[in-house]
């Protein structure tokens, strides 16, 4: 079950997208999330939906491992769409007991659907071609120019990357401090709501205890390696532009440029 | 003055209780002095609590002695303006295989020490390429450490220590967490770091069948340095061993105990083909008799 | 009897390409008041195995009695087998969050129902089993030793009053002093409750002085289930599967291949010294 959350993972393979430059995925992520909000019609989800999956086909990472991503975030559409499909008022559609079914509320909702889902697995597509070093290193140069406002920009991106690359050792901690717990006869399933919230004491208690023991063990293995900040460290990949990321920039502007035309015009 | 030297070397702790009294002073390490030559295999044994650690830790400046001094290749490590000269030439490997591996990707990760000294970029590919090569861990470059076993993630960590060119690594019971298959793997890579490439090793350790190999040996206890010398040297004291109540190997326990029961051996006997031939001239000699 | 597994199959991620199969078929019988030791190294699928005895993990298919009952049963309570089938995990230090050890040793019986005085005595009980000395019953368990630390966590369980008693590699970590420790405490345990106990190892001379059986997993298969001495006498098949017999087993074959004769099947070193000594006079008096 928690296994299943893909974001922020990796998921290696040796396509075009993986070694394209982090900034142009960060880039093109935020350009391809707002062209979402900025559609007009179905048209250009078409081709929102179809541009998402050629970048899909070009990272060679399989289709359902960015489904399964999406599983942990069924509620929340679920939640979403209810909301939008009983709540907007406009010309009724159908009618039963005290909810109405609005055309306009079916179309909110419809949209909001889509985007949603076209955001998380447009999302998961950066995470899963990128890792989680390579990202932050993409945002730390991306914002290099904050540096000059007294933002620890390099330090922001350190602890980014540490906390991804911890988050599945913790995940499996907190599997296996709740598996010892229900062992000794705790119950995380059943009572009200104070009395779970009150169950989760012996999983939280000791899963922050963990956090802290190893975030101690991991200063110390890092100053053992000379880890002194951002100032005069060199990079054993520095992002460097190439062709393809060139390219990559083109064929996002090409994308937001046709979206918004067929969005507007058709 | 060899590569590392402690003289008098103390190191005591302040307990505290919960409101931030003062309880009494714990002294960690007491009055330890060593001396290490450059390319020497050391290892140092003590059950949990004996300051082995403690000592460990000052080798890479991360603690500083309360009293006496510590060297590292000449450096005093109180000196601050020495630290980070001190990390690069004593690295250090700990516990802990997942709280020290600090990239997503082998690779990245072995890459971080180099990162951090400043090394132009072609040249941390060259260090990361023959460090992992020299742990064996190359062709997994590209894997994420979260896929690895134990025994494999501690040779990335020593890969990652190795990338910064040390002089000596200290290993802080880098097999107390791993699997007797995975323990097998890193001790061979640590011997490797040791004949192959020359760099002086400090194995602090419990387990009394990896320093066999060792060129010299340091028994702690209780902050104190109780025995030292060769394997062979600390293996003979079977009695003392117990009494520090420290693992022997099954094979010198068995050769003690024939020898209470009256059957002449040499002291020591540290493997099992040893063990035969003593028993083979034993029983020779009295076949003349 | 009151453990028996039939043909218990697990898979992982079932469906998917990384479908791994982590038990297979695996049939046990586990009788009452045996001391069993259960071998293999990581990725065996002994853990799986061990987390199928009390529910935690539910197999893909086989069934699984206790006291004849069949625990998938719909009406069958997990949370009673819970508390009679305790299961200590491997570091089990890292589960313990109370303020002091003695409410930490009663989260147990408290979940099963009793009231705190009751709870207290059950816990009191647990912690004089696995040797903890009475001054630290009401100290931080974060303060404690990594030895005593594990105590309290084994006491966590045993203050359930199982019936049997799994224990995941609870040696893992400590050093020799530690591990003989919790060791000899396990066993004085087992003689003084006559209670099951199953000790998940990946170390043969760990338990090689203690079981009365050993079970040896491999690939998520059972590959022997026998007496440690018929055991270790595979000593060369189990090097093939990673895994290493007592270091006594390895010198007294090669003593037998220079001709001493010497029983090949001792397994402990009092064992061995006794019958190298009689080999070596017997070798004297013979010629």
């Amino acid at each position: 079950m928690l296994r299943d959350i893909t974001i922020g993972q990796y998921y290696q393979t040796e396509s075009l997208i993986h070694r394209m430059d982090p900034r142009v995925k960060l880039g093109g992520t935020l350009l391809y999330i707002l062209s979402l909000f900025f559609f007009g019609n179905f048209w250009a989800y078409g081709i929102a939906v179809l541009f998402l999956a050629a970048v899909i086909r070009l990272s060679h990472v399989p289709f359902r491992y960015m489904v399964r991503g999406m599983k942990s975030i069924l509620f929340l559409l679920l939640i979403t769409v209810v909301f939008n499909i009983f709540l907007i008022p406009g010309t009724e559609l159908v009618s039963f007991w005290k909810l109405t079914i609005t055309q306009e509320g079916l179309k909110t909702a419809v949209t909001m659907a889509i985007r949603l889902t076209l955001l998380i697995i447009g999302s998961s597509v950066m995470t899963l071609t990128t890792t989680p070093n390579n990202l932050t290193d993409g945002m730390e140069k991306m914002l290099k120019p904050l540096k000059v406002f007294h933002v620890p920009v390099h330090e922001v991106a350190m602890i980014m990357s540490i906390a991804l690359r911890f988050i599945p050792i913790l995940m499996e901690e907190t599997d296996k401090i709740m598996k010892a717990q229900i062992a000794r006869g705790a119950d995380f399933e059943s009572g009200s709501l104070i009395k779970r919230a009150k169950a989760l004491v012996p999983l939280l208690v000791p899963l922050f205890i963990s956090a802290f023991r190893r975030a101690n063990d991991l200063a110390m293995a890092m100053e053992a390696r000379c880890y002194r900040g951002g100032d005069g460290r060199t990079k054993m990949k520095p992002l460097v532009y190439q062709r393809r990321d060139r390219l990559g920039y083109v064929c996002i502007f090409a994308y937001m440029a046709v979206s918004i035309a067929v969005g507007r015009l058709l | 003055m060899g590569i590392v030297k402690t003289q008098k070397l103390t190191y005591e702790y302040i307990r505290r209780d919960e409101e931030g009294n003062v309880e009494g002073i714990t002294t960690a390490v007491d009055q330890v002095d060593m001396d290490v030559e450059e390319g020497e295999f050391i290892a140092i044994l003590g059950h949990n609590g004996s300051g082995k650690s403690t000592l460990a830790k000052h080798i890479n400046a991360i603690l500083y002695p309360t009293e006496g001094t510590v060297w590292v290749d000449g450096m005093d490590t109180g000196d601050e303006a020495h630290v980070w000269n001190i990390r690069q030439t004593a690295g250090m490997v700990f516990q802990n295989p997942d709280n020290q591996i600090i990239g997503q990707v082998v690779e990245e990760d072995v890459g971080f020490g180099p990162e951090n000294m400043g090394v132009p970029t072609r040249e941390i590919w060259e260090r990361v390429e023959e460090s992992l090569k020299a742990v064996g861990m190359y062709e997994y470059r590209r894997h994420s450490p979260n896929k690895l076993s134990g025994g494999q993630k501690q040779r990335v960590s020593i890969a990652g220590v190795l990338a910064m060119h040390p002089k000596c690594i200290v290993l802080d019971e880098p097999t107390a967490m791993l699997d007797p298959k995975g323990r097998r793997e890193v001790i061979r890579a640590v011997r490797g770091l040791n004949q192959v490439e020359g760099i002086t090793v400090i194995l602090i350790t419990h387990y009394m069948e990896e320093i066999i190999h060792a060129d010299r040996v340091f028994v702690m206890d209780g902050g104190k340095v109780a025995m030292e010398g060769t394997p062979r040297e600390i293996f003979s004291q079977v009695e003392m061993l117990k009494s520090l109540r420290l693992d022997v190997p099954q094979v010198t326990l068995l050769a003690y105990e024939l020898q209470r029961k009256g059957i002449a051996l040499p002291n020591g006997i540290l493997t099992a083909k040893e063990l035969a031939d003593a028993l083979c001239r034993v029983t020779g000699r009295k076949q003349h008799s | 009897m009151p453990i028996i597994l039939d043909h218990i199959n697990y898979i992982y991620g079932g469906g998917t390409p990384l479908e791994v199969k982590a038990l297979d078929d695996i049939c046990l019988q586990i009788p009452d008041g045996q001391f069993i030791g259960i071998i293999g190294h990581t990725g065996s699928g002994k853990s799986t195995l061990v987390q199928h005895f009390n529910g935690l993990l539910k197999a893909t298919s086989g069934h699984i009695y206790f006291h004849g009952e069949d625990i998938y049963d719909r009406d069958f309570s997990m949370k009673k087998l819970r508390s009679k089938v305790g299961l200590v995990f491997q570091y089990p230090e890292h589960q313990l969050f109370e303020i002091d050890v003695l409410s930490d040793v009663c989260f147990g019986p408290k979940n099963l129902g009793y009231d705190k005085k009751a709870a207290e005595l059950k816990a009191f009980e647990a912690l004089r089993k696995v040797g903890l000395p009475m001054d630290l019953y009401y100290q931080s368990p974060f303060d404690l030793s990594g030895g005593q630390k594990r105590r309290v966590a084994i006491a966590g369980v045993l203050a359930m009053e199982p019936e049997v008693l799994i224990l995941d590699e609870p040696t893992a970590g400590l050093d020799p002093k530690g591990r003989d420790e919790i060791l000899h405490q396990i066993k004085e345990l087992q003689k003084e409750t006559g209670m099951t106990i199953l000790l998940v190892s990946h170390s043969m001379e760990d338990v090689a002085e203690y079981v009365d059986r050993i079970i040896v997993m491999s690939g998520g298969r059972i590959l022997y289930d026998d007496a440690p001495k018929n055991v270790f006498s595979r000593y060369r098949e189990l090097e093939e599967i990673g895994l290493a017999a007592p270091q006594v087993t390895y010198i007294l074959h090669e003593l037998k291949d220079r001709g001493f004769d010497v029983d090949i099947s001792a397994t402990t070193i009092e064992e061995a010294a006794e019958t190298v000594v009689k080999a070596v006079y017997g070798n004297r008096g013979g010629r």
